[in-house]
């Protein structure tokens, strides 16, 4: 039993069939990889394992409970965290309270109104997220505004409020889109390291195969909003389905 | 000091010092000069000086931190003025248990309306903002005239009840609002020379709340509750998925902004023990929006400047009529003398508005940050001159 389960989901936009009974076990410490071809679904499916969408059928048990009907930082709660496709930071605080606010989240719950103690007498939660910041090589800029960070710090920022969570799993939609080749490299080598410094949960959504070969555990191959099969990398590269499921993007 | 980090500290006292000097600040000019008519140094002006600052300063709080933007904040205002006269008529003519009311009430309706308007961001927080005060304001207005006394506005009379005190003086007339005896219109004036100076006890106690809530504002903005909501204006969407819900932070925003604006409405009625539905009007609700650009939303200090600068705007060029300006320009020739006026004539008096218009549109054009940016600039200027003669003499040192 996973620590992430999904069953039977359906979700139609209209007359588009967007996922088609997805099936999907994700394995405690293990990466699992989510490719397919544009279109083929995927967010359509981590947005209904956030809370963002609720599927038409099917169900989404997170360990052992399930997520649906609950609202994205309820989801939260409960252990789920996730980068988005392109990186979304609060661009008006600094470095420092980027992470300094899922500390928050994580240490007083959805809400709480501390409205007269000085946010510098919260030594504790500092303290780590600074950590977080030296552990990915972030701790030079933690007093810079975020937004005026280049891409791929930005990246990294995000993954910084994720991990300091420490979240039972961690969902990642498509975390290279648009990068450059360097920027795409140096996001695989901090998802490595994640890994095998960290004991986490990952799921990773792409669009590009390459990137997660070398990463995941297990690939699922999404297609027309259906999973075509699941394997491990090794299987997946020479498997014939696969490559027509992504030639019939190509041709 | 007061568990606020050097800067903030510097800052409270800064704008405890003005205040508290500011019968002398405010009249620079000697009674007699033709000058005088630009002192601001007298009470009734000094004090909405400080009344406004508070409703700026919790609207701050709301607008500057969360974005959200209100249309109806005169609502509360208006609200705790009522409540205070309320407890004026029926209680006692301290001025304590009046204010408390007016926070009180506010706050309510504050949680009411931001419960309801909160459902929804951007423009149509605005709207249902302002929907609902402007429904209040018809309340006022007609609906409830038991409450209100619709039209002529909630006054004192001869025949309160009043609990802890006596509807009416030994002589017959109404009795005054007070702190403990100190009664509000009270006030001493200080000769010096060609200079006179005026203080007041209302506006000391105006001040001293003013600066109680700007002290209670700084708390806020560098509490870990001010983190969240620059959060929610920054990325709501982030903050969601952070495991935060922003409903709760922006309802308590709200709140509190609301019950500094019952606190600027009870102060108000302590000075003068009247209400009426105009302070209710979406034109009041409209003037402290611009109150807050105008100084710069978002910061410390700018709702205060902005406070502080459209009162004097409206109480000043309000003042200057045709036969000020002809004394002014009496040294042009005939006829250039009557242009200037004619041109200048739409700018003062009840055209002050217009002048108002212009300022805010040059603001907001050339210093989207407001008067506070406008003073960073000129700060950055100085000290960049500064920082240049540094560099050129650290330059130096490994030469020697
Ligand atoms: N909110 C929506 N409304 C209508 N159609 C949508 C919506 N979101 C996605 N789709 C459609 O569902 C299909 C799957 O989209 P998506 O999950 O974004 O694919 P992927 O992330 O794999 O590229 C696409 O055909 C897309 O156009
Ligand atoms: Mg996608």
């Amino acid at each position: 039993m996973g620590i992430l389960e999904v069953k039977g989901v359906n979700k139609r936009f209209g007359g588009l069939q967007a996922l088609g009974d997805v099936n999907l076990s994700v394995a405690e410490n293990t990466v699992h990889a989510i490719i397919g071809p544009n279109g083929a679904g995927k967010s359509t499916l981590l947005n209904c394992l956030v809370g963002k969408l609720i599927p038409d059928t099917g169900s989404v048990m997170f360990n052992g409970q399930s997520v649906l009907g609950r609202k994205p930082f309820e989801i939260n709660q409960m252990g789920i965290s996730r980068v988005f496709q392109t990186p979304e930071i609060f661009g008006d605080l600094s470095v420092l309270e980027n992470v300094m606010i899922p500390c928050f989240a994580k240490r007083d719950g959805a809400f709480r109104m501390h409205a007269i103690e000085g946010v510098q007498n919260e030594k504790q939660i500092m303290e780590k997220a600074l950590l977080m910041l030296e552990d990915l090589n972030m701790a030079d800029k933690r007093n810079m505004h975020s937004a005026s960070l280049s891409r791929g710090d930005k990246r990294r920022l995000e993954m910084a409020m994720c991990l300091v969570q420490e979240p039972k799993l961690l969902l990642l939609d498509e975390p290279t889109a648009g990068m450059a080749r360097a920027d795409t490299n140096n996001t695989i080598d901090l998802l490595k390291e994640i890994k095998e410094k960290r004991d986490i949960t990952m799921c990773i959504i792409e669009h590009d195969m390459h990137v997660v070969f070398s990463l995941a555990d297990r690939i699922t191959v999404l297609a027309q909003g259906t999973p075509l099969v699941e394997d491990a990398p090794e299987n997946i590269k020479g498997n014939p389905k696969v490559r027509e499921a992504y030639l019939g993007e190509t041709a | 000091m007061f568990g606020l980090d050097k800067k903030d500290t510097t800052l409270l006292l800064v704008v405890a010092l003005l205040t508290l000097l500011a019968p002398f600040i405010l009249n620079p000019f000697p009674t007699d000069s033709g000058l005088a008519q630009f002192n601001a140094g007298y009470p009734d002006l000094m004090q909405r000086f400080v009344i406004f600052g508070i409703f700026a300063i919790g609207f701050n709080i709301l607008f500057g931190l969360t974005g959200y933007l209100s249309f109806g904040h005169a609502a509360f205002l208006g609200v705790g003025s009522y409540s205070a006269v309320w407890m004026f008529k029926l209680l006692s003519m301290n001025i304590i248990p009046a204010i408390v009311l007016s926070v009180v009430i506010a706050g309510l309706f504050a949680l009411v309306i931001g419960y309801v308007s909160l459902r929804r961001s951007g423009i149509y927080f605005s709207i249902l903002t302002l929907a609902f005060a402007q429904m209040s304001f018809a309340l006022a207005y007609s609906v409830l005239t038991p409450i209100t006394n619709g039209e002529t506005g909630l006054q004192l009379t001869l025949e309160d009840p009043r609990i802890l005190g006596t509807s009416a003086t030994a002589d017959g007339s109404i009795p005054v609002t007070n702190l403990f005896g100190l009664e509000m219109r009270s006030a001493t004036d200080l000769v010096i020379g060609p200079w006179s100076f005026t203080f007041s006890a209302g506006y000391y106690v105006c001040a001293i709340v003013m600066l109680v809530a700007f002290y209670l504002a700084i708390r806020i903005f560098r509490s870990p509750f001010g983190m969240m909501l620059r959060a929610i204006k920054s990325n709501q969407n982030r903050l969601n998925y952070t495991g935060l819900n922003s409903r709760p932070y922006t309802l308590a925003a709200f709140v509190i902004s609301g019950m500094y604006a019952g606190l600027a409405g009870g102060l108000m009625a302590s000075m003068d023990p009247l209400a009426g539905a105009e302070r209710m009007q979406w034109t009041a609700s409209g003037e402290v929006v611009l109150m807050t650009i105008l100084g710069g939303a978002g910061t410390l200090i700018g709702p205060v400047l902005g406070a502080g600068m459209i009162k004097y705007f409206e109480n000043i060029f309000s003042k200057i009529n045709d036969n000020v300006l002809h004394g002014w320009f009496a040294w042009m020739p005939d006829g250039i003398e009557d242009l200037t006026v004619a041109i200048i004539h739409p700018f003062i008096g009840k055209g002050w508005h217009l002048t108002l218009g212009i300022l805010f549109m040059l603001v907001v054009i050339f210093l989207p940050g407001g008067l506070v940016e406008g003073g960073q600039r000129i700060m950055r200027l100085f000290s960049r001159k500064k920082a240049t003669k540094d560099d050129k003499s650290k330059a130096k040192q490994p030469a020697e």
